[in-house]
């Protein structure tokens, strides 16, 4: 009996595994892009904006318009990454600047 | 004994204070702008770094660098690249607008060997004006539509107005004004501040690695790298204004680049010519 419900646990367990995830939704997208758009906005006000953050930001619009909300997620999160990096950088090149002057 | 405890700490905190604020004193002097140290200490940076070039020869970028580059400077300047340019420049220049002014009645002495003075920081503006930008707002004043900052015509332009002051050397001056010092002080931040995925600073390649190769180019110097403005870039197959320079480097460190004029580049522009005070005007000029 104890044997019996063993497989049965661990059929139930294989089969749980086999199931494939579930794919990304618009929603995801969205909430990916908007958090990304927000970063590089404030990388905007800080007069630093980087040219791969805006070219991730193009590449996630491009495979949402395409409908692959996987690839439009995996962009949108880089570009997020990014800007929040070259947020960083104007932030601390504030002062940091004055390490590079000739004196 | 209470007492002569009590005096004790107040001599004590009365002396740190006095500390503290020799400190602070003594931080804020060296913080103090002093674009007139700054120059000095521009010079002395790069005669020091290449005491073998010639001072008057910074301005000639790459090709001050070593003895071959030179010779391929003497060389091209048998048959100058920018020499169409030059050409287009001076009768873009003479050509009356349509409502039969020219450029000339925008200008100090009619536009005439005036190049060493620009940028200059204009009082009533309260911003750095540019040669760029002073010959779109005489086209403009005069009905006519801007030039593109980085094309041909304004390249044109330029090229023929530092061939007219050749020679002469670079005077900008800084009013006593203080939105005069800021716009120097936003200058200087903006060209040692790394930006960029790359993290660089104009400083990083034109003060740390001048004479370096990167890629197959090697560097100028930052000490007059103005004076040989505008150019002819072989790597453009073209000639560029100051702003193309600018947003060029940008997007080379992936910076997305500023608009052209914008106050930071007008401003780096302004701190990049006053330390070159003295050097003389060499543009146009031709780069790889």
């Amino acid at each position: 009996m104890s044997m019996m419900r063993n497989t049965l646990l661990a059929s139930v367990l294989l089969m749980a595994g086999a199931v494939p995830a579930f794919a990304a939704s618009e929603a995801d997208y969205k909430t990916a892009l908007s958090a990304a758009e927000a970063a590089e906005q404030q990388a905007g006000q800080l007069r630093n904006k980087w040219t791969t953050t805006e070219a991730q930001l193009a590449a996630a619009k491009k495979a949402a318009t395409a409908g692959d909300f996987d690839a439009a997620i995996k962009a949108a999160t880089e570009a997020e990454a990014l800007a929040k990096a070259s947020i960083f950088q104007a932030t601390s090149e504030k002062e940091r600047w004055k390490d590079l002057e000739i004196r | 004994m209470r007492a002569r405890s009590v005096l004790t700490s107040a001599a004590a905190a009365l002396a740190f204070a006095t500390l503290a604020s020799l400190a602070a004193s003594a931080i804020a002097a060296t913080d103090a702008p002093d674009p007139a140290a700054d120059a000095k200490a521009f010079k002395k940076f790069f005669t020091d770094k290449f005491p073998k070039v010639k001072v008057e020869d910074f301005v000639n970028g790459p090709y001050s660098m070593n003895e071959d580059m030179h010779k391929q400077w003497e060389e091209k300047e048998q048959f100058p690249p920018y020499e169409f340019a030059l050409e287009a420049g001076k009768e873009m220049f003479s050509k009356p607008f349509k409502n039969g002014k020219t450029y000339a009645d925008c200008f100090a002495n009619g536009g005439i060997g005036i190049r060493q003075n620009y940028p200059y920081f204009d009082e009533k503006e309260g911003k750095v004006v540019t040669l760029e930008l002073a010959l779109n707002r005489c086209r403009e004043a005069n009905g006519e539509q801007p030039y593109s900052y980085v094309k041909d015509e304004m390249a044109s332009l330029t090229a023929y107005m530092a061939f007219t002051s050749r020679g002469k050397p670079m005077d900008i001056k800084i009013p006593s004004d203080p939105r005069a010092l800021a716009a120097y002080e936003n200058g200087k931040r903006y060209f040692y501040t790394r930006r960029g995925q790359l993290n660089f600073s104009c400083a990083t390649c034109h003060v740390q690695s001048p004479g370096e190769r990167i890629r197959a180019e090697i560097l100028a110097p930052a000490y007059g790298i103005l004076n040989a403005m505008p150019i002819y870039r072989s790597e453009w197959n073209g000639m560029g204004t100051i702003s193309r320079r600018f947003i060029t480097c940008n997007s080379q460190t992936r910076a997305v680049p500023l608009e052209p004029q914008s106050d930071e580049y007008r401003d780096v522009e302004y701190f990049l010519s006053y330390v070159a005070n003295g050097l003389p005007i060499s543009g146009p000029g031709a780069r790889p």
